[in-house]
């Protein structure tokens, strides 16, 4: 994975001519050599066919999603709004799929499919914006922790273990019933929570391994100051590593967003957990096979977007764990 | 291994310490107090809620009220539920306790089992069929939406084909003229399962020293199972009351099956990670050389040692997988320890919120405390740096 920092073969020169002075700028050999280090990883992970697979359902998800603003331009929005939408046509509600509603339409008469378009974009924002949180904060206080080790190594490992153990669903439930919690409260609160935690572990000993590097020294004698160490050297290079933990981070929160919906604790208008919600609440879910259309879209998405980022977390941990390599 | 044990139960103390203060802060800054419910009635005066306020100590400064949070928890009182009035927090959650900790302690070593079982089998087969299906599968499972997943068991196991009984903890009609109360009944099987546990964990610990052939000793653990087995179900029969713990299990076994199902596929996945490092190793190519059968290599080399960093990641995720037993306990209704906690945050019964989630964290960090404890045991490298360094001061 730092491949990208460290093979860095410079053009090559023509043999017997004399080698010509780097004229380029120094932003287009940075960006040759992202791309070929992108392009050396994409070899790898495409190997992993299941991370392909879920890239390609994360792709299904950003069309289906993208989709939404679109399709509301051809179609009346007083009957196909997700959350204020109510269609008298199709008495008496939940109506089965027909073709005015390709997947029928919920308990009080609001469509199903827009309902599940509407919420995709949703989802994404709180998956990734959780995730992204978490990240950074796992990054930050991993490589710092890394690279001065001592008090602030200890203090935050014994944070992080203590993190590690909270039941955060429980937690969650408790808070989220007591106050009002929206969808970016959620996703805030998950983040900064799940920052503290595990990630910064792993982040800390991967950048224990790089502090060690013979080029950390080479740039100490160069001068630099610890700032620009971090940023330059150690945090570029444990980027694999906290992009792997954000994909398995999506999965958790969009899982953990779900659940609260489900038990009607979050504050949100339409959620894919929050649809399973209307239906249970409306008394639905006894009866599976007969309203099908209440529940297995809704399940389905949810089970099908977690898994998705799930498995290109895993097809990404073979480009960055080594040992996992075929050989 | 005393002064691991030791030195771990300090930390423990220490990290409970820190975990309740958390959780008392995180309750402390939710909006209002108790007395707030009486705003609304028009005949209970300022006066009479300030009055309240100051029996309650709740007009004392904060680190007051903590000091004595913290010394009521210490001493075992944590204060009396709302929601279930007179009764004290810790005689509602003692009933609960027992539970949570059957269900969690079943389904924990069954998942752990079946993803090992799985995980050693896939790695062997990697990039075959088996491999593939087993990923997705598991994965599917893993990241499944649970709460559902749950409804359509019931659904499909308790509404549609009636093999199992609905959700509860205990069918009602058949413990209308009971002689016993079904806590009775639950104590006692928790009971004889931790004998037959037990006499299966003196059997394993003792086996290696008194029987010298491989052969012999496969022949005396499965019978130590057939004599534990046997024991249960003799013990249950003779008692006479066979027919209400069976009733007890039945209930039990979909939860069981469920929180299975969600959460094999960790072990498994990680036991595929492991196991394909494990089998690069030289040791392995060694055994296959002495012309090893490929099982013998497989279960007695190779997965031995990939176990280990399965049970690290085990035991670090104890607190997720009680996040998905209070989400279990919700949907099947079972009496335990996370749905009284959803029941009292639902109802805002501060005490009993505060309790239930206080030992929501106790119980995972005991848990933890067992994991590591068995780690130690597992793994001979650790207990002898400790050994020595007991060896050294």
């Amino acid at each position: 994975m730092v491949q990208v920092q460290v093979q860095a073969p410079l053009s090559p020169a023509p043999s017997g001519a004399p080698v010509p002075a780097v004229t380029e700028p120094l932003w287009k050999i940075r960006w040759r050599l992202l791309v070929r280090g992108f392009r050396q990883n994409w070899e790898v992970f495409r190997e992993s066919r299941i991370g392909l697979i879920g890239l390609g359902i994360i792709l299904f998800f950003g069309l289906f999603g993208a989709a939404w603003p679109i399709m509301m331009h051809f179609v009346d929005p007083n009957i196909y709004n997700p959350i204020t939408g109510f269609d008298p046509m199709s008495m008496p509600h939940p109506s089965p799929p027909s073709l005015r509603h390709w997947l029928g339409t919920d308990p009080i008469g609001r469509d199903i499919l827009g309902q599940l378009m509407y919420s995709t974009h949703r989802e994404f924002l709180i998956g990734v914006l959780a995730a992204l949180i978490t990240v950074v904060i796992g990054t930050l206080i991993g490589t710092v922790a890394g690279y001065y080790g001592g008090f602030t190594d200890t203090f935050f490992m014994r944070l992080a273990d203590i993190m590690i153990l909270f039941p955060f669903i429980p937690l969650l439930i408790v808070v989220g019933s007591f106050i009002r919690m929206g969808m970016f409260e959620f996703a805030w609160i998950s983040g900064v929570l799940g920052g503290f935690g595990g990630i910064t572990i792993v982040l800390k000993s991967q950048a224990l391994s790089i502090k060690v590097r013979s080029y950390i020294d080479a740039a100490k004698v160069a001068g630099g100051s610890d700032f620009h160490i971090i940023r330059a050297h150690i945090i570029p290079n444990v980027m694999p590593l906290s992009f792997l933990y954000m994909m398995f981070n999506v999965t958790g929160t969009i899982l953990g967003e779900a659940t609260l919906s489900y038990f009607g604790i979050l504050n949100i208008d339409m959620s894919w957990g929050m649809m399973i919600h209307t239906a249970d609440s409306a008394g639905y879910l006894i009866s599976f096979d007969q309203y099908w259309w209440l529940w297995l879209p809704a399940g389905l998405a949810i089970t099908l977007f977690c898994a998705a980022f799930y498995m290109v977390g895993r097809g990404l941990d073979e480009v960055v764990n080594p040992r996992l390599r075929k050989r | 291994m005393g002064r691991y044990f030791a030195s771990r139960l300090g930390q423990l103390i220490l990290t409970l310490f820190i975990y309740i203060t958390l959780v008392y802060f995180i309750l402390q800054a939710m909006p209002g107090d108790i007395t707030q419910a009486l705003v609304f009635n028009p005949r209970i005066p300022q006066s009479a809620r300030a009055a309240l306020q100051h029996q309650l100590g709740l007009d004392a400064p904060l680190v007051v009220q903590y000091f004595h949070y913290v010394r009521n928890f210490f001493t075992g009182n944590l204060g009396v539920s709302f929601s279930h009035y007179p009764r004290p927090v810790w005689n509602i959650l003692a009933e609960r306790i027992p539970r949570t900790l059957l269900l969690f302690t079943t389904s924990t070593l069954l998942s752990f089992y079946v993803g090992y079982i799985l995980g050693r089998v896939i790695a062997w087969r990697r990039g075959g069929f088996v491999d593939y299906g087993a990923t997705v599968v598991g994965v599917t499972f893993w990241t499944a939406f649970y709460p559902l997943l749950a409804l359509i068991l019931i659904w499909l196991f308790a509404s549609e084909l009636h093999w199992l009984p609905l959700n509860q903890f205990i069918s009602p009609t058949l413990w209308l003229d009971a002689p016993v109360t079904s806590n009775t009944i639950f104590h006692y099987m928790i009971l004889s399962l931790a004998g037959a546990a037990l006499l299966l964990a003196l059997v394993y610990a003792l086996v290696p020293r008194w029987v010298r052939r491989p052969s012999s000793r496969c022949w005396v653990t499965r019978g130590a199972w057939v004599v534990a087995l046997a024991g249960l179900v003799s013990g249950w029969w003779a008692s006479g009351y066979a027919a209400l713990a069976w009733d007890i299990v039945s209930h039990m076994v979909l939860p069981v099956v469920t929180l299975t199902l969600i959460s094999f596929a960790g072990n498994m996945l990680l036991m595929r990670d492991s196991m394909l490092e494990t089998t690069r190793e030289d040791y392995v190519l060694a055994a296959r050389a002495k012309g090893l059968p490929d099982r013998v290599v497989r279960d007695r080399h190779a997965a031995r040692t990939a176990l280990l960093p399965v049970v690290t990641s085990f035991a670090l995720s104890l607190g997720s997988v009680m996040g998905g037993g209070l989400v279990t306990e919700t949907v099947f209704s079972w009496p335990g320890l996370g749905q009284i906690l959803f029941d009292a945050a639902i109802q805002a019964d501060y005490p009993l919120a505060t309790g239930a989630l206080a030992f929501t964290g106790i119980f995972v960090l005991v848990a933890h405390l067992v994991a590591d404890v068995l780690y130690a045991w597992l793994d001979p490298r650790i207990s002898v740096v400790s050994s020595e360094s007991e060896a050294s001061t």
